[in-house]
């Protein structure tokens, strides 16, 4: 019997010579990563473990990100801590204005290489697997065991294979694979497994587009959304890294939890209801739902690509008077890059606020709150009751194109409706 | 291990992180201080029923979401020692471990229990009470016992940072 690509990896860091699903394996970190509100917590336990120093410091990044720029004293005190243990541990530290959104920031810095285990203080850590690593999401207390030993204890995940075919419509994206997918699994669906994406249509997704699906796997529960490393990622990684990685897939004899299938042909623009993933329907099928805000961005649609998607619908439109639109680039880079490209000078033009890289209100954080009885469309991965602010307002989850479309309409909207010029 | 406690059922399906313990306090980083926002998103009059050795009683994939440790840090500081459920997140279910908080899956015994029935779980036989009712819940995984006994990753790392730096365990 072969191995699925996950059990592959876990093989591959553990010493043992055969792994089989449930069992639980000690399996050797390659990197270790944290934000501020995990780092400093994991850096307390670490202490309390008795321990002075990092497994190695080539293999530990910490990335200010959730509350940076600092939102109040509390947060400031606590990017204070990630940065100066950070410092004295001789960690590598992504300090606000130097990298962005922790996942945003190792892809593109060349951090992350396939089969590779890399496993964070922030539960979507799980979006590295769509460059074909097992990525996963931990809370700080296992971070802290990671930067001392390089080991987590981990239960070897059953893996879902999804097979992808046909290819996208017009306003269809990655994001969409992913909602059609917790559509027929639901939030739980992935527990203790992996969600693997293969296919010609998983393959003809964009590096930034699978970084979307593979973003929202822990959605369904899932340990990792993996992508098998391809041509695209080959192309992707050239000149980002000199790490060495070798492309692994799912042996054909390998055994699965279960197969799903995407048909890319007949997939419309989908939207999650809230107040949880799973509850995915057709943006048709909701039309007409006012909309208070619009959020563009967080580590599943803060890309260039998803920028790009959003100035489509937007250029040559203003935001809706009912609503607010928040631009959040997930990344320095990606800032700089929608900044030469004239796509921010858009936003700004239609009426959205530009910010700095953050992971802000997609958690309810700071920059961008909702209040009670406010409806948002936002390109994130959650929409808990709560999430984004008030625990009496409502968001959606769709992709960019969806977005932008709803911020011009003021309500939920298909984005071809925008774009052929029927008002709202 | 023997445990036991009185019940405070958290009803619902998929209850998450973000209700649990809402995202605008994740800059609170003693547990003491976390206790007054768990289950602030969710039902804050969940807190009045704490008090004393609890034992919470939950539904499918209960704590779904995010990594955050406030959810299991401000249980334990507020007396809570087992959860006892249908079915659990993966990474809530690893953060309740590694902190010492027993996690217990038998949906018969979750289905059964009523805010203020005395529980008691051995965790090494998985045999449940309910006020008196016996049920058999999932065994739990050796490895997670062991843990469980020693009190969580922190006591379990303490011994092998003690045994690599040539101290003898304490």
């Amino acid at each position: 019997m072969g191995y699925t690509l996950s059990e592959k990896i876990m093989l591959a860091h553990c010493g043992e010579d055969h792994v089989v699903p449930g069992q639980i394996v000690m399996i050797r970190c390659d990197l270790v990563m944290a934000n501020d509100i995990t780092g400093p917590v994991a850096f307390g336990q670490m202490e309390k473990m008795g321990a002075e120093r990092v497994f190695d410091t080539s293999k530990v990044v910490m990335v200010a990100d959730h509350f940076a720029p600092a939102k109040d004293e509390r947060s400031a005190i606590l990017q204070q801590r990630l940065k100066q243990r950070s410092l004295e541990l001789g960690v590598t530290f992504y300090d606000q204005g130097r990298g962005g959104i922790e996942h945003a920031v190792l892809v593109e810095d060349g951090w992350v290489v396939p089969g590779m285990v890399l496993v964070g203080g922030d539960s979507h850590t799980c979006t590295h697997g769509a460059l074909g690593a097992f990525g996963t999401g931990v809370g700080s207390t296992d971070v802290a065991y990671c930067l001392v030993f390089g080991e987590l204890w981990q239960a070897v995940p059953g893996t879902i294979q999804v097979h992808v075919s046909g290819e996208k419509g017009r306003f269809v994206t990655g994001k969409d694979v992913i909602l059609a997918v917790l559509a027929q699994i639901g939030a739980g669906g992935g527990t203790n497994k992996t969600l693997e994406f293969v296919g010609p249509g998983a393959e003809a997704l964009s590096i930034d587009e699978r970084l979307a699906v593979a973003n929202l796997a822990v959605e369904a529960g899932a340990e990792t959304g993996i992508f098998p490393a391809d041509a695209k990622t080959a192309e992707y990684l050239e000149g980002r890294t000199d790490r060495p990685w070798t492309a692994e897939r799912s042996d054909p004899d390998a055994s699965f939890d279960r197969h799903l299938q995407v048909d890319l042909d007949s997939l419309e623009p989908l939207i999650a209801l809230p107040h949880n993933p799973e509850n995915v329907a057709r943006v048709s099928d909701v039309t007409g739902t006012p909309v208070h805000q619009v959020y563009l961005g967080n580590c599943a649609n803060g890309t260039l690509t998803d920028l790009r998607q959003a100035a489509e619908v937007l250029r040559g439109h203003f935001v809706h008077p009912r609503t607010r639109m928040i631009v959040v680039p997930a990344s320095q880079k990606v800032y700089r890059r929608a900044l030469a490209e004239g796509l921010l000078d858009l936003f700004v033009e239609a009426g959205a606020s530009v910010s700095t890289p953050t992971c802000g209100a997609c958690f309810g954080g700071h920059m961008g709150v909702l209040a009670p009885g406010e409806n948002a469309v936002a390109t994130t991965n959650r929409n808990f009751r709560g999430r984004m602010g008030s625990s009496e307002a409502s968001v959606y989850l769709a992709n960019a194109y969806v977005a932008a479309a709803a911020a011009v309409a003021g309500e939920i909207v298909e984005p071809a409706a925008v774009l052929a010029g029927v008002p709202a | 291990m023997i445990i036991g406690g009185k019940a405070v059922v958290v009803p619902g399906r998929n209850v998450d992180t973000d209700v649990l313990y809402p995202g605008s306090y994740l800059n609170v980083d003693d547990a003491e201080l976390m206790k007054p926002y768990l289950f602030e998103g969710l039902d804050p009059s969940l807190r009045e029923q704490l008090a004393g050795d609890t034992v919470l009683v939950t539904g499918e994939n209960f704590g779904t979401g995010s990594s955050r440790e406030h959810v299991p840090l401000a249980m334990r500081a507020w007396g809570v020692r087992c959860v006892l459920g249908y079915s659990f997140a993966r990474i809530f279910h690893r953060n309740c471990i590694n902190l010492g908080l027993a996690v217990v899956s038998c949906p018969d015994a979750a289905a059964a229990a009523k805010s203020g029935s005395a529980i008691e779980i051995d965790t090494d036989s998985g045999v449940v009470m309910v006020d008196g009712r016996e049920f058999a819940a999932a065994p739990i995984p050796q490895f997670m016992l062991e843990m469980l006994a020693k009190g969580g990753l922190i006591p379990w790392a303490r011994a092998r940072v003690a045994v690599s730096h040539g101290h003898t365990q304490s």
